[in-house]
């Protein structure tokens, strides 16, 4: 059962503001969608490996070459706001 | 005016190589077509004037490819649909995408889907939900679903779509089209916009095997920007063209025959049963038992993988940025107006199974089911060579008809196990409803077995038209 106060606490978790009057409506479907993943709990799973991917056999390397890369200016024009080739956010501290 | 509806990509290529037609025709040709019959459909989200032509060459050379709006194109736009990326223009060509260049095919435009491929009917799109070109009222499944009903209405020859819980086979089985979804790590996801990394991958929808097998040539293959991508040799898939199942044993699933399933598609997925035994393909009954978990566990580990995939949209990199006062309210409120409902829906399921308390009976129990059901088919593969099940319980149903998120989850039922196993599988069209809606049949192999695949369904299709049928304008 998922209620008001889980909604708030995993929305503030995930940093996304949830309406007041949304926050029963999603309440109400996640409650139903955890009801359904709650079937979970009828597999006895002692002693499973849990699986975290597929073909992990070994760490990945990469050659540490100098080569082209992307250039920043490219990407910061994609920044909602930059300066002097920096992400600009709002002062974090008063 | 030339009309190469009815023609293969291949052909098409060739025709262009002989002086049949110049490649500049060719791109009129489905540019117009974008221009004219799309617009009713909604399956495009951007069609460039001018191709991105390339010098490469290979038996796909000319021919146009739509690309769903998920995967980049270097100096184009890219949203996957969703407002928070409206604005986005993609800094890097995906790996996918610098091997279609290469083989010189022109990149004609992106296609419609769910935002960030979260969905089954393409409605949660920022650009509003692509029309069914079988029934206008009904939708085009999803996520892939602009890129499936692009193909359907040969509006292009094809596409590529990326599939994470069978969003490139479930629209394919909906629009009429065939649908693939390579085994993980076949195919390079570097330049694809991360949804659940542990499941996604991209991969070809057409209309015919042949432009299947071709267009994974081109694809596939190891590539160092993807770490997940495995460094084995990539047969040449055009070989598997070939009539002939003899001998192939072909299992059928009792669990994807229960409950839910429509009758019409039953008898449709017997029909190609009977066609595959008629050709001396030996038909075996099978049990995967742990089908019944496989919506709940691939919700837990999609949405989990998603809420943390998703937190690089912040208002700061990329995107949209909402007016605030301050740092931790500028996530809030950009997060609040970029994101849509289902994509909310999604990160909070997420951030729920793995948040402190809940951590271990969701989303560590999920990694342990999904163990589970990857034996599953481990044990049934020693048996047979490929398994053999319908791709969607249902044809298309209408918009707006599944407003029940748990609704919408379960019409993904027969195609989400082979995600969380790695698996390869594909959907063809097998037949039509009463109501003329396309039905999906689904094939799935072994790990990077792709040219059984190819071979059955080749096989298949040359005793069958159900591929051939084009929707009326």
């Amino acid at each position: 059962m998922v209620n008001k106060q889980n909604v708030e606490h995993v929305s503030n978790l995930a940093r996304i503001e949830i309406e007041e009057e949304k926050k029963e409506f999603f309440a109400a479907q996640l409650s139903k969608i955890i009801n359904y993943i709650d079937k979970l709990k009828e597999i006895d799973v002692r002693g499973v490996e849990p699986m975290r991917g597929l073909h992990i056999k070994e760490n990945v390397f990469r050659k540490d070459k100098v080569k082209e890369s992307i250039y920043n200016e490219d990407i910061l024009k994609n920044a909602p706001l930059s300066q002097d080739g920096y992400f600009k956010i709002p002062k974090v501290i008063d | 005016m030339i009309d190469t509806r009815s023609l293969f990509g291949l052909d098409i290529s060739e025709g262009i190589r002989k002086g049949d037609f110049k490649a500049n025709e060719i791109y009129s040709f489905y540019y117009d077509r974008i221009k004219r019959i799309c617009s009713g459909l909604n399956c495009f989200v951007e069609a460039y004037g001018e191709g991105l032509n390339c010098e490469g060459r290979s038996s796909l050379e000319g021919v146009p490819v739509a690309i769903k709006d998920n995967i980049c194109i270097k100096g184009k736009r890219i949203t996957c649909a969703s407002k928070i990326l409206s604005s986005h223009i993609a800094v890097y060509d995906a790996t996918v995408v610098e091997r279609l260049k290469k083989s010189g095919l022109v990149i004609i435009g992106t296609t419609n889907m769910d935002e960030f491929a979260f969905g089954s009917s393409t409605e949660n799109s920022c650009y509003g939900p692509a029309k069914n070109p079988w029934d206008n009222t009904r939708v085009v499944g999803g996520s892939s679903g602009g890129s499936a009903a692009a193909v359907a209405a040969r509006i292009v020859p094809f596409a590529l779509g990326s599939d994470t819980g069978g969003s490139i086979r479930q629209p394919a089985s909906l629009c009429g089209v065939v649908g693939f979804k390579p085994t993980y790590g076949r195919v390079s996801r570097f330049g694809l916009i991360a949804f659940s990394s542990s499941l996604d991958q991209i991969g070809p929808i057409t209309t015919n095997f042949t432009d299947c097998a071709n267009l994974l040539n081109i694809i596939s293959g190891y590539d160092e920007c993807d770490s997940t991508s495995v460094s084995l040799e990539v047969p040449d898939f055009t070989k598997s063209l070939q009539d002939n199942v003899e001998g192939l044993r072909v299992g059928v699933p009792k669990e994807y025959f229960g409950e839910g399933l429509d009758l019409e598609v039953r008898e449709a997925i017997n029909k190609v049963i009977a066609l595959l035994k008629n050709k001396k393909a030996e038909i075996v009954d099978i049990s995967l038992p742990t089908t019944e978990y496989a919506v709940a566990t691939y919700y837990i580990i999609a949405s989990s993988e998603a809420s943390s995939n998703l937190q690089r949209f912040d208002g700061i990199k990329y995107g949209i940025r909402a007016e605030s006062n301050g740092l931790k309210e500028l996530y809030f409120k950009t997060r609040k107006e970029g994101f849509g409902e289902e994509t909310k829906r999604r990160v909070l399921l997420g951030t729920y199974s793995l948040s402190s308390g809940y951590y271990d009976a969701y989303y560590m129990k999920a990694l342990k089911v999904r163990r589970l059901i990857k034996n599953d088919f481990d044990s049934v593969f020693k048996k047979v060579d490929v398994i053999l099940t319908p791709t969607s319980p249902t044809t298309a149903f209408k918009i707006g008809e599944k407003s029940d998120p748990l609704s919408m989850y379960l019409s993904d039922i027969y195609t989400i196990s082979t995600n969380l196993a790695g698996l390869p599988a594909v959907s063809f069209p097998c037949g039509f409803s009463k109501e003329n809606l396309p039905i999906g049949c689904q094939i799935i192999g072994k790990e990077f077995d792709e040219s059984t695949l190819i071979r059955v369904g080749y096989s298949y299709q040359q005793d069958t038209d159900f591929h051939k049928k084009m929707p009326k304008e």
